[in-house]
């Protein structure tokens, strides 16, 4: 009885999302009011069903009611109760219920903190919200129905996949889908300035908070799939560029364009058109992303069962998107206008390079992602893209553009001067140079590229330091509160915030690439072997039991100068669902500078396992840049000024920076 | 600089970058695109190229021999006509089996073995890497549905 009312709440949602994507579109047309006001009462009502829907399947995998299919492919008695809760979005049919229930949810934030937008723009921006779910709702309810009932009910179910049995897991879907699904907010925004044929500094102020908390949970959440990966795949890796990290990673890349081109929009008036395209691209680029990992095109660990009728679903989708999205464009765009002019230094104009280097990545991984499927798909040949075309053509990418993020947030807006960034900068210029070239000699191993990445991870954070100091030193003359509220306003120290983030992962990425030490050793109780210089011991092997599974566990003992730093436990686990289907559960020693890891292959003889040990350098770096640029975006979309102007320019005032001139700071 | 001047100026700029971008990707795509043959194909072939290929098919039944006293293993890869004997060094996927699916990512060497540095196989119960499929059936053996794989 449960799932069939949480099939009719779904139904009911598709509906309501109907009546929201027309009835408000048809009030702005016509200068209704009571159909205009609509939206708001139509997307809670879609919210609430929604939420109801998703309330009888979590209570369908609490109860176990295996005569639900979904239930029984993803859950099973045995599987512990906090997964059964999760469980729910371990699958094609539930996640996707969670996408439509994120959706809404955004769709009832923006009704909800919205109230002083104009009439006009909230009808719009919530229809094309509503017409964003009738796509969505009516892709579950056609094509994956997660309350599909099985006759006759087994009597158990076949569990979860164990890979997701991790905490990990538990939030990297949710973090992942409030990032995708948040970009259509900003989408809904971008057209409803087109339909409305507007587009000045406060709508660039009403969109920017939204769209930097979607790349703040999009973030988020592709740090957190990184970090899940390295440690419960067991191979330490931590990025595979596989085309569904890709899919995730292009919208992060355009939606990365787009907060910075909306800054030049709201503080300048300018790059108009190019940050509603870049509005549209972000959000067709989520539906790709669901297009590759729901379509069964691709196979990887994300990829759901294959099932052409949906990737033929979404592909409708995304083509129906973009040709109503680009004609509206087309018709459109040339009445919002350019904005306002810039010098060729200035910072616009750095802004312009950062949004043409992250489009280009941008197209460079969506040409590596989707060139071999093509190729595949008209049977030419079959090939494979990997990890060294990524490096080869990303990292040229990124290295002017780490190199811009040190000098943009220096540099004034409309015009400056190369030569006076130059007199500001040289000294940071020289000790980044130097403290990145000698670095790497204290790890033991000198090459170009790392003594690069770290001059410019370097430079990034000392430009920023300097930066906020260069800010309190001009407000030296107005007290200290003064000095100390000046660098201390959100959207400033969010932007250097995230900077830095962006500076610690760099310095991450090339310490652990260089100097990570990789080795799989055979090794027998009593053996030990020497891993950067850390001694590995084995002790002994011996069977350990779980709720759901049995284990073979090892343990060893590491030392470093004969002192014990970790005892190690990886296991190797066989899910008594999966027995044929051996897991690893590595085990790993984490520390500021270094994580020891540990993952148990295969058994050689009676007593010896071969055994994969890594030393792993500034990991944790990784995870703390990921943290910072999560807080520093957070930070930004909580400055008072996107509230309080809101409120008082929904009128037609268009704020013009006077402080054009040297003080203007912020960016984020 | 005139209005006319900064745009050819942008126009230039753009362009400049493109064909950065473009033989950048062109580049990395000559280097690194990694191509797939088939046993019977890489027995067939009259010259040893000097670059990775991937060979994919099933580990041919009783032919796994691991050297118990370090971490090499050997095996043959067969697509039911051909089969390519295959040298590794390291931990094997978990569901790597004799008679079942496999993919193997590295160079042919002089002696005709094929030196893998990664092996791939399925990642779970029900799905042959589609490779391997693919091989199976170039060489005239139909086989079941396509699906994922476990990398490692």
């Amino acid at each position: 009885m449960i799932p069939e009312i949480g099939q009719f709440a779904l139904i009911l949602a598709l509906c309501l999302a109907v009546a929201q994507g027309v009835l408000p579109l048809v009030g702005a047309a016509r200068g209704q009011e009571r159909l205009m006001r609509s939206g708001t009462f139509l997307a809670t009502g879609q919210f609430v069903f929604l939420a109801i829907s998703y309330a009888a399947l979590t209570w369908a995998f609490v109860t176990s009611d295996f005569s639900v299919q979904y239930v029984t492919q993803n859950s099973s008695l045995a599987l512990p109760m906090q997964y059964k809760v999760t469980a729910v979005w371990g699958g094609h049919e539930g996640s996707l219920l969670l996408w439509v229930l994120i959706l809404a949810a955004w769709g009832v934030a923006v009704a909800a903190f919205s109230k002083a937008l104009p009439r006009e723009m909230l009808a719009r921006v919530l229809a094309v919200l509503g017409l964003v779910s009738v796509g969505f709702i009516a892709f579950t309810v056609f094509t994956s129905n997660p309350f599909e009932r099985m006759i006759p009910m087994p009597a158990d179910g076949t569990d979860l996949n164990p890979l997701l049995q991790d905490p990990g897991m538990i939030a990297h879907p949710p973090l992942l889908y409030m990032g995708y699904v948040g970009f259509a907010v900003v989408f809904a925004f971008a057209i409803a300035a087109l339909i409305g044929g507007r587009l000045d500094a406060a709508w660039a102020r009403w969109s920017r908070p939204w769209t930097t908390v979607a790349w703040v949970f999009l973030t988020l959440g592709i740090g957190m799939g990184s970090w899940w990966a390295y440690y419960e795949l067991g191979w330490g890796g931590w990025w595979f560029w596989d085309p569904v990290e890709n899919a995730s990673f292009m919208p992060w890349l355009t939606g990365t364009a787009l907060i910075h081109s909306l800054a030049v929009t709201e503080k300048r008036g300018g790059f108009k058109t190019w940050t509603l395209m870049l509005a549209i691209l972000t959000f067709a680029l989520t539906i790709l992303g669901a297009f590759l990992v729901r379509s069964g095109v691709i196979t990887s660990v994300h990829a759901f069962a294959t099932d052409p009728e949906r990737g033929v679903f979404i592909l409708g989708m995304l083509a129906v998107t973009l040709l109503a999205s680009f004609a509206l464009y087309a018709i459109r765009a040339p009445k919002v206008g350019l904005g306002g002019g810039f010098g060729w230094y200035s910072r616009e104009s750095l802004l312009l390079a950062n949004n043409a280097l992250l489009a280009v990545a941008c197209a460079a991984v969506m040409i590596g992602t989707l060139y071999p499927l093509v190729l595949d798909t008209f049977s030419m040949s079959k090939i494979s893209v990997g990890p060294p075309y990524f490096d080869a053509v990303f990292t040229p990418l990124m290295l002017p553009l780490l190199f811009l993020i040190g000098i943009g947030p220096t540099v004034a807006w409309k015009q400056s001067d190369p030569v006076q960034t130059y007199r500001q900068l040289r000294y940071v210029l020289v000790v980044s140079v130097l403290l990145g070239a000698v670095w790497p000699l204290a790890m033991g191993a000198w090459s170009p590229l790392t003594a690069l990445a770290l001059m410019l991870g370097i430079w990034i954070i000392l430009t920023a330091a300097l930066d906020m100091r260069n800010r309190m030193a001009r407000r030296k003359g107005r007290g200290g509160a003064a000095m100390v509220r000046g660098v201390m306003q959100p959207s400033y120290l969010g932007m250097h915030m995230a900077h830095v983030g962006l500076a610690l992962v760099v310095i991450a990425i090339a310490m652990v690439t260089t100097y990570e030490v990789e080795r799989d050793a055979r090794m027998a109780p009593g053996e030990a072997v020497s891993v950067g210089g850390y001694q590995f011991t084995m002790l002994n092997v011996g069977p350990v039991e779980g709720a759901n599974y049995d284990a073979d566990r090892a343990n060893i003992v590491v030392t470093r100068n004969g002192r014990e730093v970790a005892m190690l436990t990886p296991e190797k686990r066989r899910y008594f669902s999966q027995p044929e289907m051996p897991m690893i559960q590595a085990s790993l020693n984490r520390g500021p500078f270094r994580d020891l890891y540990v993952s148990l292959g295969e058994p050689l003889d009676e007593h010896a396992w071969i055994v994969r040990l890594y030393y792993k350098p500034f990991m944790f770096w990784m995870w703390t840049g990921c943290i910072l640029m999560a807080l520093g975006g957070f930070l930004a979309a909580s400055d008072r000024r996107y509230r309080l102007k809101a409120r008082e320019s929904s009128g037609t005032s268009q704020r013009v920076d006077t402080a054009a001139g040297k003080a203007a700071g912020e960016v984020g | 600089m005139k209005k006319r001047h900064k745009r050819l100026a942008i126009v230039l700029g753009v362009l400049a970058g493109a064909v950065v971008a473009t033989a950048l990707v062109l580049n990395a795509f000559r280097d690194s695109m990694v191509f797939f043959v088939t046993p019977s194909e890489m027995v067939a072939m009259e010259e040893i190229p000097d670059r990775t290929f991937r060979i994919g098919g099933l580990v041919e039944a009783g032919s796994v021999q691991r050297d118990t006293a370090s971490t090499l293993v050997m095996f043959r890869v067969t697509d039911g006509a051909e089969g390519v004997p295959v040298v590794y060094d390291g931990i094997l996927p978990n569901l790597f089996r004799e008679g079942q699916g496999v993919v193997a990512e590295g160079r042919l060497e002089g002696d005709g073995t094929f030196q893998a540095n990664k092996v791939l196989a399925r990642h779970d119960e029900e799905y042959m890497p589609p490779e391997a499929q693919e091989a199976i059936e170039r060489a005239g053996h139909p086989s079941g549905a396509g699906g994922g794989y476990d990398s490692q």
